[in-house]
């Protein structure tokens, strides 16, 4: 065991876990922040997206030990005008089904918005294609990241 | 009460606080359980399904689970429109265990499954909603002193000519203590403002499930709670022989080490240390009574007596006497593999025992054989134990077990631990995906033959594992022997055939089993519907033409497949150059889907560009929803007959993770375009119908494109494991 204090939506948060703790299971039974998912633990399905120094990583495959000072951002502290637009665009389109992996959407159709406002069908693909959907809602995903880029436009 | 003022009562709406809960008589819910033969078989009363608030909310407390398919949002449509309440004021949750209050009325206790959520619930909720507005306005009819008659209620607005207005939350106390009138009115449907409505209603879940908030089983994280994961036998019906759980003690965190008679049981201060803990264990199984059969061995077996008749379904006219007669005769066979569920959320179930009661919490399924399943481990009475329904991140099927497996487990982990201690029970990707309960694994092989442009003879041998075998269903629903989840769809098809039969053998495999998303219509719907598109073509017929020409006692069938055809301009469309369409319609859950895919090929198998879907389920209650079923419906479908397929090695399943499991990613979903059929009938399910079409309507593109009907699934080989 090793005390860890991590940075996560702008908050120190002191943890006591083995140095090998996936971050996952530091964010979620360390700092006690649930909406960030475990879907895999093999880096295949998105559901534990989170930000570290604001790139997406998948937290089930990154050890608490490898953070430092690095910011964390869940889902919870998402807050950006892109963030904003996504989960406005994600309601407005009645996106979720089980909702399980949506936390993991929007992280990352947050992040493809943040760095590309005007995205195509392939950049989607692209960036959205390492978060299963088991309940398929992709048609929907595509559909509220086009909408967001839109109203973000204005 | 006093005659109010002619504004709306927010003085009495703010008073009281934490908040008037007419439902406090679900808190009592432990009792009524064992009064079961004293109430009344359908439940309408408004205090047992509605909380409404001082600040004028009506919660619904739904029956059934949400997982996705939407019951959270249609149980409160279903209310709200009778009430005549503003959408804004409606809220959903979940009904606690209850069989008496809260039974599917479909299935004679609470459960979810099959596609019944809103046609069990489409008149009984209703009423619920007529008759909680029928007491309103009564109340307010005596605080006002004026006849109920006329008294009107609009958008959650209680109102009298004589300038009275009230809302809901005002009257809610004195409404619910009165008597529930037995048959409560209900609006003719062309008086309906939200039932049927395009964009009225939103899902009441999204905002949640979009900003992190919605709460699961995996969020539960409660004081001196040990989270439990269990080492279970790598083969099917493995036991443990021997284990030493010396160094899984030693790693930090890790509180305590238990067998139970799935496994060994490893206790710790949360998920990483229990599964650390866990894979520093040294188990020795003993496999003398487990399923130790690959997949090749299965195979060779069910091809064999595929070959054999089996145990006769339904015979109709004089099929082999036909075949006899010659003509073009064709002799298929269909290999399905052993599916997972895979949910985004693998299995987990929360218990607090102290002894004398227990609680549990979790995305639970079938609440009444779980609750009894508890009761018994834990030698507890009914009543004192209580499950609390939580949402579940997808099921597909998994979360319905009849065998009560994982509630029983749930109950061993805690009293092996012993009182007062509670657990968070939680199973790996790994653990889900390799501990059974897959969509069985099957054979169909067809024969039939065309004469002069005619399908004269058709004949489905199916060998297959039961599903329901050694369950409580199996009393219930098997019909001479077998399992019809088996054969649902395949002994009766919608056809006019004149010479038609249909056998099975019901094959013993130690590999557990369990109803996959639209059950046996999976397997069965790809059989008719290749089967019949290839007996069409073989007679020179259009596949669309062809099926209507032979649906003439089956207008609803016919029905779906126009509208798809319209949809599609079957007629006129002109394909492009390298790609085909291909058609299907399926009834399932007395839903009926027609699809038109469309596709090419690639170096990584078919890329499906778009399907067309006409879905009819009788009166669509909310329309977005049915769209999001189909959407959902042909994702799900099109990933497993492309990419998914359980193998097993020596009867170990080979297949732990999305790794190896292909599932559907957004680059491969096709784009979707869906119609409802307007109707008059009782409403149907939305939840499971939209799979079964999307199969064999890749499979008719594919011999379309020249490619051949796949017969043996996955599509693409290789794609898992």
């Amino acid at each position: 065991m090793a005390a860890f204090t991590l940075k996560i939506n702008g908050q120190a948060r002191q943890v006591d876990l083995d140095p090998n703790t996936p971050l996952l299971w530091a964010i979620r039974d360390g700092a006690g922040l649930t909406g960030t998912k475990y879907g895999c633990g093999v880096a295949q399905c998105g559901a534990c997206t989170v930000y570290v120094d604001g790139q997406t990583v998948r937290s089930c495959s990154m050890p608490v030990s490898a953070i430092g000072t690095s910011e964390i951002t869940t889902i919870e502290g998402l807050d950006s005008k892109e963030a904003k637009a996504v989960q406005a665009a994600w309601v407005a389109l009645d996106v979720p089904q089980c909702g399980y992996c949506q936390s993991g959407q929007v992280m990352s159709a947050t992040a493809l918005l943040s760095i590309n406002p005007t995205p195509t069908d392939n950049d989607i693909d692209l960036a959205m294609n390492g978060n299963i959907c088991r309940c398929a809602t992709y048609v929907r995903i595509r559909a509220a990241i086009h909408g967001a880029a839109k109203s973000l436009e204005g | 009460m006093t005659v109010h003022d002619t504004k709306l009562s927010r003085r009495t709406m703010l008073k009281g606080g934490a908040g008037l809960v007419l439902g406090a008589y679900v808190a009592r819910a432990d009792k009524l359980f064992a009064q079961a033969a004293a109430k009344p078989s359908v439940n309408i009363a408004p205090n047992t399904f509605l909380i409404i608030k001082p600040d004028n909310t009506v919660t619904v407390l739904c029956k059934g689970i949400e997982f996705g398919q939407g019951p959270f949002t249609g149980m409160a449509t279903l209310v709200a429109e009778e009430l005549d309440a503003d959408w804004a004021q409606m809220r959903a949750d979940h009904a606690p265990s209850n069989p008496q209050l809260y039974k599917n009325l479909a299935f004679g206790m609470q459960g979810t499954g099959g596609s019944t959520a809103i046609a069990n619930s489409y008149i009984q909720m209703r009423q619920v909603g007529a008759a909680a507005r029928q007491m309103l306005v009564a109340a307010a009819a005596d605080a006002w002193q004026v006849p109920a008659g006329e008294i009107t209620v609009d958008n959650g607005v209680i109102k009298h000519a004589s300038g009275h207005e009230g809302r809901f939350g005002e009257f809610a106390d004195k409404a619910m203590a009165m008597p529930v009138p037995a048959d409560p009115k209900l609006k003719d449907p062309s008086q309906f403002r939200l039932i049927g409505k395009e964009g009225v209603v939103k899902r009441l879940d999204s905002a949640d499930k979009t900003n992190g908030k919605a709460f699961y089983t995996l969020d539960i994280n409660e004081p001196d709670m040990l989270t439990v994961v269990v080492a279970r036998s790598p083969k099917f019906g493995g036991k443990v022989a021997s284990f030493d759980a010396t160094a899984a003690k030693a790693v930090a965190g890790v509180v305590d080490v238990k067998q139970v008679s799935n496994g060994v049981a490893v206790y710790a201060k949360g998920f990483w240390p229990a599964k650390m803990g866990r894979d520093a264990l040294k188990i020795t199984w003993d496999d003398s009574k487990a399923e130790k059969r690959g997949s090749a061995e299965l195979l060779q077996q069910f091809r064999g007596l595929s070959k054999t008749a089996g145990k006769l379904v339904k015979a109709e006219g004089k099929f082999e006497e036909s075949m006899a007669k010659g003509g073009r005769v064709i002799e298929v066979e269909y290999v399905f593999p052993y599916l997972a569920h895979a949910a985004m959320e693998p299995l987990n179930a929360y218990l607090k025992w102290d002894g004398d009661t227990a609680y549990a919490r979790y995305g639970c399924q079938f609440p009444t054989p779980d609750h009894m399943a508890i009761s018994k481990v834990l030698g507890l009475p009914i009543e004192k134990v209580k499950i609390d329904v939580l949402l579940a991140g997808g099921s597909f099927g998994r979360r319905a077990q009849q065998s009560t497996h994982q509630a029983i487990e749930l109950a061993e982990v805690a009293k092996a631990i012993g009182p007062g201690k509670p657990v968070k029970l939680v199973w790996t990707r790994e653990d889900d995906m390799r501990g059974g309960y897959y969509r069985p694994y099957c054979i169909h092989r067809m024969r039939g033959t065309v004469r002069d442009g005619k399908i004269e003879a058709w004949s489905d041998t199916i060998v297959s594992q039961s599903i329901m075998k050694g369950s409580f269903f199996e009393s219930m629903m098997f019909k001479d022997g077998l399992d019809p989840t088996s054969y649902e769809g395949s002994n009766e098809i919608p056809y006019d055939v004149e010479n038609f039969r249909c056998d099975m053998h019901q094959v013993d495999v130690g590999v557990p089993v369990l109803w996959w998303r639209s059950v046996g219509h999976t397997h069965t719907g790809y059989v008719v519907e290749a089967f019949v598109d290839e007996l069409l073509e073989a007679a020179g017929k259009d596949p669309i033409e062809g099926r209507l020409a032979l649906l003439s006692k089956k207008p609803r069938h016919a029905g779906a497949l126009k509208a798809v055809a319209e949809l599609a301009d079957w007629k006129n469309y002109k394909v492009p150059a390298g790609r085909a369409r291909g058609v299907a319609v399926v009834e399932s859950f007395n839903t009926f889907v027609a699809q038109v895919v469309e596709l090419s090929m690639t170096d990584d198998g078919p890329k499906v560009h778009k399907v067309w879907c006409a879905v009819d389920c009788g009166v669509a209650v909310n329309p977005d929803i049915i769209r999001a079923q189909m959407e959902g419906g042909i994702g799900f479908g099109l990933g497993h007959i492309l990419y998914a397929e359980q193998t097993l090695d020596a009867g170990a399943p080979v297949s732990g993770n999305f790794d190896t499991y292909r599932s559907l990613r957004i680059n491969e979903m096709p784009e979707i375009e869906v119609v409802i059929v307007k109707s008059t009938e009782k409403p149907s399910g939305v939840g499971e119908p939209g799979v079964p079409p999307l199969g064999p309507a890749v499979a008719n593109a594919l011999a379309k494109l020249g490619v051949g009907r796949p017969r043996q699934l996955p599509i693409v080989p290789g794609a898992s494991a």
